[in-house]
């Protein structure tokens, strides 16, 4: 029986007391507990950005790769493994600036990968410039004046990609959150989870006093269905005096990417013995040539 | 010196030359001749002028060469480009609804009129069958039975049915009738030699490919890019036959860290890519080189800066394949200088890559990876292929691993012994950032210059693993021509024929493992040398400088080439006498 011991880092967070990660962190934990998923049956694929420094701060596989290319490592981790679970954690700044085209082509082809955003709508490892989520006029040290960039919408664009499976969560609502990650971890295909982190230190005009007045639980919310596609699109676009969280939209599962290789039938790739090919298959090969 | 005869056969883009060319090539093969069949196009899909010269001898060749023998013009441009290179006695065959301009014409030549679009579609139904047409009229002039171009005929259109093999089959019988009317004023024959072994006809692409799957690998992620596309499509057209993957990718940036991640797991992956391409990849070598996950990078190099000329060939990545990325870390750069070679750094790179986990970069470039050659059977030898993993840790080992893993252990050799995720025993983090033993970000000094110094100690190792330079011609020589990977072709064609005139003349020094150098027999290598030149595809001087930086030593000249164009041995042997 897995408890929250097994997944116990040996470094200690870097981060900002009070930041939004630590919520992530304990989410992903009592998730993975929740689920009876082993830290040697994961790997967590991260970006580069504060929260990326995660999987450092959990025992679990992880990977700290580059700015904006989790998404593309996890791809080839999962087509290399299909018998690995695959979770990319990275901000928003990571998934929707750098690594935005990465973001729409996995989400299309519906690899099975978990792809949590810490979206704190700014950057914080390089000190507070406005990031691809902040809103219009956000004065940073790259935009002084206020930016002119209007935010992108990550939860539309997952939706317009073909994601089956797309939430908020909200590292404030801890139980919330990790019942987001269980319901993604269970989702055949792409997960798309946008999760709304207070960046206590350089963005403050989002801290958790602004989310806990304004955000609701869409499962709560009566008539809501997030079978509706077009329903979950516009529900996307509310922002303002009420900021929804939960699962926006969960389709009806297709097959996953992995699944429709015909080469990863016989089994994950990895588990294949690697051997020299036999006379039958070089004389094949040959005869192609001759 | 040995005979040999080109045909080049002339067109607009769209005609189909280099299908028609590579099946003509393939049916010379199979009738003993050894061919060297060279495709130059435009980077556009219609108009323009392209070209496909299959030179054909009854002894090996390692190069294309200039004088063209047959020149079969599918247009008046293609008169116009090639007429200066063709031999006193030479033929030009051409559209006889051409009007072929008075100063076109040359005394000594043979120029026939045929009607080749009007005979085509009249035996074969379809303008489009001139290209076999022309081919077979070419069989036709130098006596090459026509029995091996009906049996290419046979296999390639087999899948299209009867009717259309039979079409084709017409055609190529009326291009033979056509060419055996002029054979009598023809003076070069190159019969087919039916005893011959079975031989077979690749370009660089195909053999490195196949060494590659060969020695395991079974990952291949790329956005396509010329001259580096067609070994992903090798690979995809073979992919469910041998349980590799492979995924076209949304850009190259996308495609290494793809690799990365498979081979972060334990798969053997392989990008194919060129220079634009590669320049995309640099931040990921880093951070395979960081995070010391074995990958294979093929660069199938063609001239640059930018765009360049998408379709021609240069050496001219030589410097930035070495040197790309912030930092430092080992890498191997390896330039194969045949089809052959190809074939066994395919499989090669692959242990080279996991033996000392660190990125391999096979630099290839449009010359070798598309030119065709004809190679002995066991030229590809698949006996000496080895799967060797170095110190990837068995299941038996991880189930008595009792401490925790070190994925990045400091070791002697620099390498230390690498799980792959899965295992209860081995679970631990990595990082781009520097890291200490467990993988756990590290920022101190001491660390920092132990897991420095543990990637670089590899570099050692590497050093004595990779080939010395390898010698061509008599062992002592007035001038010693140095070059590197696919240059070795036409280079040991120009020292073939230096020594025809009078022995001992020249001789090659080629090099396939540039990065890192083995450095002690390059230097006992060139201790062996009089006067020296350095032959290699670029303006600047690449090799040179690296020879130079590692050796100290200098050479005596230098031959560059930078238009875009192969070397041809007439190139080499006409710059020579100004290089020293």
């Amino acid at each position: 029986m897995l408890t929250r011991k097994d997944f116990a880092g040996r470094e200690r967070p870097t981060w900002c007391t009070g930041c939004g990660n630590f919520g992530i962190l304990n989410a992903i934990t009592l998730a993975l507990v929740e689920r009876q998923i082993a830290p040697h049956e994961i790997a967590i694929i991260t970006g580069i950005g504060c929260g990326s420094k995660l999987p450092h701060y959990m025992k679990v596989n992880g990977f700290h790769t580059l700015h904006g290319r989790p998404l593309a490592v996890a791809t080839g981790a999962r087509l290399a493994n299909h018998g690995l679970r695959v979770m990319v954690v990275h901000g928003d700044g990571d998934g929707y600036g750098e690594g935005l085209s990465h973001f729409l082509h996995t989400a299309r082809r519906n690899l099975n990968i978990v792809d949590l955003v810490q979206d704190n709508r700014v950057y914080g490892l390089t000190r507070g410039q406005y990031s691809p989520t902040s809103e219009s006029g956000k004065r940073t040290p790259t935009s002084p004046e206020g930016s002119i960039d209007r935010p992108v919408n990550p939860l539309a664009l997952a939706i317009s990609a073909g994601a089956t499976f797309v939430a908020r969560g909200y590292s404030g609502e801890l139980q919330h959150l990790a019942w987001l990650i269980g319901e993604a971890l269970d989702h055949p295909g792409y997960a798309l989870l946008d999760v709304l982190q207070p960046c206590v230190t350089f963005n403050r005009s989002y801290a958790y006093e602004y989310y806990n007045e304004r955000v609701y639980k869409l499962e709560e919310e009566p008539g809501y269905d997030p079978a509706d596609r077009t329903a979950a699109w516009e529900k996307a676009w509310e922002w303002g005096e009420r900021i929804p969280i939960g699962i926006f939209y969960r389709g009806e599962p297709i097959p996953t990417y992995e699944e429709q290789v015909p080469a990863l039938r016989a089994g994950p790739l990895v588990e294949r013995p690697l051997e020299r090919l036999r006379a039958e298959q070089v004389e094949s090969l040959l005869a192609e040539i001759a | 010196m040995k005979e040999s005869l080109t045909i080049c056969i002339g067109g607009e883009a769209g005609m189909g030359l280099e299908s028609s060319g590579a099946g003509f090539a393939k049916a010379l093969t199979r009738g003993g001749l050894y061919v060297f069949g060279l495709p130059d196009y435009h980077s556009r899909i219609r108009g323009g002028h392209n070209f496909f010269s299959v030179r054909i001898a009854h002894h090996p060749l390692y190069s294309h060469a200039e004088p063209v023998h047959i020149l079969l013009a599918l247009d008046v441009e293609t008169v116009r480009r090639h007429i200066g290179s063709v031999v006193p006695g030479g033929a030009v065959v051409y559209d006889a609804k051409d009007e072929l301009p008075e100063e076109l014409h040359r005394p000594g030549v043979n120029f026939c009129p045929i009607p080749l679009s009007a005979l085509a579609e009249e035996r074969g139904g379809r303008a489009v069958m001139r290209n076999t047409l022309a081919f077979a009229l070419a069989a036709g002039l130098i006596g090459f039975d026509p029995a091996y171009i009906e049996s290419v005929v046979r296999d390639n259109f087999a899948r299209k049915g009867e009717a259309v093999v039979d079409a084709n089959l017409r055609v190529v019988e009326a291009g033979v009738q056509a060419g055996c009317a002029f054979q009598t004023d023809f003076p070069f024959r190159m019969e087919a030699v039916p005893e011959a072994p079975r031989r077979l006809l690749l370009n660089g692409n195909d053999a490195f490919a196949m060494g590659a799957l060969a020695g395991g690998c079974r990952f291949v992620a790329a956005y396509p890019m010329t001259p580096g596309s067609p070994v992903l499509q090798w690979f995809a057209a073979r992919a469910g036959e041998y349980g590799a993957v492979t995924k076209h990718a949304e850009d190259e940036i996308a495609a290494v860290n793809m690799a990365i991640g498979a081979a972060y797991v334990g798969a053997r992956a392989l990008v194919p890519t060129s220079g634009g391409g590669f320049s995309l990849m640099v931040e990921a070598l880093g951070l395979a080189g960081m995070t010391e996950v074995p990958v294979v990078i093929y660069e199938a190099q063609r001239p640059g800066p930018s765009t360049g000329l998408p379709t021609r060939t240069e050496q001219g990545d030589l410097l930035f394949v070495t040197y790309a990325s912030q930092g430092e870390f080992p890498r191997f750069v390896l330039a194969p200088g045949t089809v052959e070679e190809s074939f066994r750094i395919g499989w090669q790179a692959f242990n080279l890559a996991e033996r000392y986990q660190t990125p391999a970069i096979v630099l290839s470039d449009h010359y070798l990876a598309v030119a065709y050659r004809t190679i002995e059977a066991d030229a590809l030898n698949f006996d000496e292929v080895t799967i060797d993993r170095g110190s990837l840790m068995g299941r038996e080992e991880l189930d008595a691993l009792q401490e925790p893993y070190r994925r990045f252990r400091v070791t002697e050799t620099g390498v230390s012994p690498r799980a792959v995720p899965g295992h209860p025993n081995a679970v631990w983090s990595t990082t781009s950032d520097e890291h200490d033993e467990y993988g756990a970000i590290n920022e101190e000094a001491d660390n920092r210059n132990a897991q420095v110094e543990k990637r670089l100690r590899k570099l050692e190792g590497m050093a004595r693993e990779v080939p010395g330079p390898s010698w061509y011609g008599p062992e002592e020589a007035e001038v010693t021509l140095l070059c590197w990977g696919s240059s070795y072709g036409p280079v040991r064609e120009a020292v073939d024929r230096l020594n025809g005139e009078r022995t001992g003349r020249a001789n090659m020094l080629h090099f396939s493992a540039l990065y890192p150098l083995p450095l002690e027999a390059t230097k006992a290598a060139l201790g062996r040398t009089k006067r020296t030149v350095v032959v290699e595809g670029n303006a600047t001087g690449q090799f040179e400088t690296l020879l130079r930086a590692y050796t100290g030593w200098s050479p005596d000249g230098a031959v560059h080439r930078y238009d875009g164009r192969a070397f041809t041995p007439e190139y080499i042997l006409r710059r020579l006498p100004f290089a020293v």
